[in-house]
């Protein structure tokens, strides 16, 4: 681990420490954004003409402030925290379903279906993103959030099969696959009891560092006004709101901006935390 | 500094015999645990200390720490005196100023020791050219100078390769090259013929014996190895769990051991020549038919020539044996010389150019995978890595239990848990163990667990590709006693590919010597490890170091420092460029594969001229 600066830092720490750590934190963040909105007597839409942006503090009902509509900014930024988790979340289940069955059938099939199966994917790659995303917001209209997901998913599983017919290919390799050869299993039993199971650490792995790149990824179109539209919110449409006014009303910003880099930070660290607890051969 | 000869520095101080290298109640302890605890040892100029244990004794670690070289959690206390210097605790300013200068090193891995993407004469420079300040000129001519000294066959060409280019042999030589490069007082070897085969270890260390006499340098072998040290060392130290606990001259400790661990070390070692292996008595089932019959077998490798071209590299060629129910065989010969080759091509796990290939007296040659599978179940297969053929996920009881889940999908779960419980206890494993994962258990466990495996279905044929080689000195013994224990109970046949001559002579009746890719010699093994006809096995057989610090030298003494030469042209026997009876003869006819005598079977035109020459003791 030396080497790295974050490797220097956090080699000391026992990665289950770190794993823990990073999971109560998104455990807090989950509870948050199911409980948060209902518990506040405010809803996300709900307009108050008295308090029109106002600073956190300012007024004791709305603590962390309001927008210019009047609307409560703690409420808002939890209930887009909320749409920001489940759409990351299920982007994440897409890709990784996709993925893995894509990856590892090229990976283990090996031949003219690797080929075909991994020429797909450079072809995906090699497609502007924004570009299509951009037609089938044209096509389906804008704020639909199925649309979204599709968007969003169709990316995060190429990389994904790369990596797992990558593990695949390796795996293939080692001693105990010739093992199970020897002993008599057939192809779909050495894929079943010793291919997939070995690529689980990694997709798993993988799969937590993706969260936090599909929430940026949906931010990134909310942002862009292609993502979730008023009144609904997400982190992005939020943060894109909340730097129109950054000078004269920065607590829009910098709210909904803090929460997400704490999201992301989290599931980063649950991400390398999770890896070095899950290869058995480190521990 | 200016390069002063080693000796002349060493002895110039006082007239006393003082150490080059003293270690002090030297500890390494990681996080409170000491696995290096209070070792005191001394190395005096001229003189070779052999450091001796199984691993994780502490004996690489031991040196390294006195080089500042452990790692950085490790904890280091004591004394590490080089001559009047002390090494512990002192800045890497001051340590680089002495490592590679007065004391070289030579690491175990002769592959990871050297930088793949740089060419042997940079490597060999660098050294020469920082701690000497020569020219880029004289450097070179001194990296030839040395390369010379180890004896390596072009040292102008080896400048230009890169280390992929070398065989193992040739890069331990280039390491040995660059410890020597700066006249060091003392040369720290760490296994350096661990990696190598028997005939380019028997090199290896003539060529350090000969260093020694010829430098009088001070040189420490470290090594879990008693036989490597015959011959090479003046004084032995043995350690165990961090410790030494016995120390003295090579005689004294070779002839006359105090310590019973020490005794154990050099019975492993000294292997009593005893009877051969017997045939087991094959069970009743056994009908005539051979368990494992090839005949023409040949397999060809695709392999990257030099251009585009694609040219197939010969892996075995011409290969006839049958192994009978209850006998066992060994496989023997160099690395490279296509002994798994033989083991993956007969259990079909790889494809073959042409050859028959019969399992129970069933011609498989042609079935379909398919139908090969629950043919599997006859012939098992342990490997040499054990770890490496463990599935890492699986705990120690699923991996016993999974063959039984493959080919006997009726039996339930409880009847299952009791046939591995008592087959984890056949093997020697506490059934405790069952909950454990492969990489929580030693080298030897890990063994036993591929050994259960293998027998959970009671084959007739076990294939052992090299299960020895990974594992230390006593664990290889009572492997090697399990495996024959299990071999006479289930009357089974055993496929013994090794390069441990004490091993093969102890586990199997006959034996089968390969030589790139052909067979050299096949003989009941009594008989072909006394009284070998074939050049090769000769040489194989001169080449195992003896226990033994009187005989040793005088094995050591005949073997040729430098390495073998290049590779025979096609056409002709294959052993002959590096043969000592290759005549006209030789290049012009493949010798014709003969029985000599009765069972034994030879390929060569001079065999009768070799077994006139009777094996020196």
């Amino acid at each position: 681990m030396p080497g790295s600066i974050r490797g220097c830092a956090m080699s000391r720490s026992d990665p289950r420490r770190r794993a823990l750590l990073a999971a109560l934190v998104l455990g807090a963040l989950v509870l948050l954004a199911l409980f948060g909105p209902a518990a506040s007597p405010y809803s996300y839409r709900a307009l108050d003409w008295r308090h029109l942006t106002a600073p956190p503090g300012f007024v004791a009902e709305h603590w962390l402030g309001t927008d210019a509509l009047g609307r409560d900014l703690y409420v808002r930024t939890l209930s887009g925290l909320r749409l920001s988790l489940l759409i990351g979340l299920l982007a994440t289940l897409v890709s990784v379903l996709i993925g893995v069955a894509w990856g590892a059938a090229a990976g283990w099939v090996g031949g003219r279906l690797d080929a075909g199966l991994m020429r797909v994917v450079d072809v995906l790659y090699a497609l502007p993103y924004l570009f299509i995303v951009l037609i089938l917001a044209a096509l389906f209209g804008r704020g639909n959030i199925a649309v979204l997901l599709l968007a969003i998913g169709a990316v995060g599983w190429l990389t994904l099969a790369r990596v797992v017919r990558a593990q695949t290919l390796s795996l293939k390799r080692q001693a105990f696959m010739e093992a199970a050869r020897a002993g008599g299993l057939s192809g779909l039993q050495m894929l079943r009891r010793h291919v997939l199971p070995n690529l689980a650490g990694t997709v798993v792995v993988y799969a937590t560092l993706m969260v936090p790149q599909m929430i940026v990824y949906e931010s990134f179109l909310s942002f862009l006004g292609l993502g979730v539209e008023p009144p609904r919110a997400s982190l992005g449409s939020l943060i894109n709101a909340g730097a129109r006014q950054m000078l004269s009303a920065p607590w829009l910003l910098l709210v909904p901006a803090t929460v997400l880099v704490v999201l992301l930070l989290a599931f980063n660290i649950l991400g390398d935390a999770l890896r070095d607890v899950l290869d058995p051969r480190q521990r | 500094m200016s390069s002063i000869p080693a000796s002349a520095e060493a002895h110039g101080a006082s007239g006393e015999a003082t150490a080059l290298l003293a270690l002090k109640s030297l500890s390494v302890r990681f996080a409170g645990v000491p696995v290096v605890d209070a070792v005191s040892l001394a190395v005096h100029p001229g003189e070779c200390l052999g450091v001796v244990g199984e691993s994780g004794a502490g004996k690489s670690l031991t040196f390294l720490a006195a080089l500042g070289l452990a790692p950085p959690s490790a904890r280091v206390s004591g004394e590490a005196r080089f001559g009047a210097t002390e090494l512990i605790g002192r800045s890497e300013r001051t340590l680089d100023a002495l490592r590679g200068r007065r004391i070289g090193v030579v690491f175990q891995d002769p592959m990871g020791a050297l930088t793949p993407h740089l060419r042997i004469g940079t490597q060999l420079t660098e050294p020469i050219r920082r701690h000497t300040g020569l020219s880029a000129r004289a450097a070179r001519a001194r990296a030839l100078e040395l390369l010379e000294q180890v004896r390596l066959g072009e040292p102008a060409r080896c400048l230009q390769q890169y280390p992929y280019e070398l065989s193992g042999g040739m890069r331990q030589r280039v390491l040995l090259a660059i410890a020597l490069s700066c006249d060091p007082q003392l040369v720290i070897l760490d296994e350096p013929t661990t990696a190598l085969d028997v005939t380019i270890q028997a090199q290896i260390l003539a060529l350090l014996a000969h260093i020694k006499r010829e430098r009088g340098i001070g040189l420490v072998l470290v090594t879990h190895d008693f036989a490597a040290l015959a011959g090479l060392a003046d004084r032995v130290a043995v350690m165990r769990n961090g410790r030494v606990i016995e120390t003295g001259s090579a005689a004294q400790v070779f002839h006359a051991p105090r310590e019973p661990y020490t005794r154990e070390l050099l019975a492993a070692a000294r292997e009593p020549p005893g009877p051969a292996a017997a045939a087991a008595a094959a069970d009743a089932s056994g009908t005539g038919a051979p368990v494992l019959a090839v005949e023409d077998l040949a397999v060809h490798y695709r392999r990257r020539a030099p251009g585009l071209r694609r040219a197939a590299f010969v892996a075995l060629e011409a290969l006839n044996v049958a192994l009978a129910p209850g006998e066992s065989l060994a496989v023997v010969g160099e690395s490279g010389c296509g002994k798994s080759t033989l083991t993956r091509a007969a259990l079909r796990l790889i494809g073959v150019a042409h050859g028959r290939i019969a399992w129970l007296g069933r011609d498989v040659g042609t079935l379909p995978e398919r139908r090969l599978r629950p043919l599997r179940r006859a012939l098992q297969l342990i490997f040499q890595d054990p770890l490496a053929s463990l599935d890492p996920h699986l705990t120690v009881e699923r991996l016993v239990g999974e063959p039984l889940e493959v080919h006997h999908r009726a039996l339930g779960a409880a009847a299952r848990a009791e046939r591995v419980a008592a087959m984890l206890e056949r093997v020697g494993l506490d059934p405790a163990l069952g909950a454990r994962r492969p990489h929580e258990l030693s080298g030897g466990q890990c063994q036993r667990v591929g050994i259960a495996r293998a027998m959970m279905l009671a084959p007739r044929l076990l294939v052992c590709d090299e299960p020895l080689s990974a594992l230390d000195v006593r664990a290889q013994r009572q492997i090697g006693a399990l495996l024959d224990a299990l071999r006479r109970e289930q009357g089974m046949s055993v496929l013994l590919v090794s390069h441990d001559l004490n091993a093969v002579r102890r586990l199997c009746e006959r034996v089968l010597v390969l030589y790139q890719g052909r067979m050299a010699e096949l003989g009941p093994s009594e008989a072909l490890l006394t009284r070998p006809l074939h050049p090769y096995t000769r040489a194989l057989l001169e080449a195992v170091p003896v226990a033994d610090p009187d005989v040793q030298p005088g094995r050591l003494g005949a073997v040729p420092l430098s390495e073998r030469g290049p590779p025979a042209e096609p056409g002709g026997c294959v052993f002959r460029s590096r043969c000592p009876l290759a005549s006209v003869r030789c290049a012009e006819e493949h010798p014709p594969w003969i029985e000599a005598r009765a069972g034994h079977w030879v390929a060569c035109h001079h065999w009768e001229r070799g077994a006139d020459g009777m094996l020196r003791a």
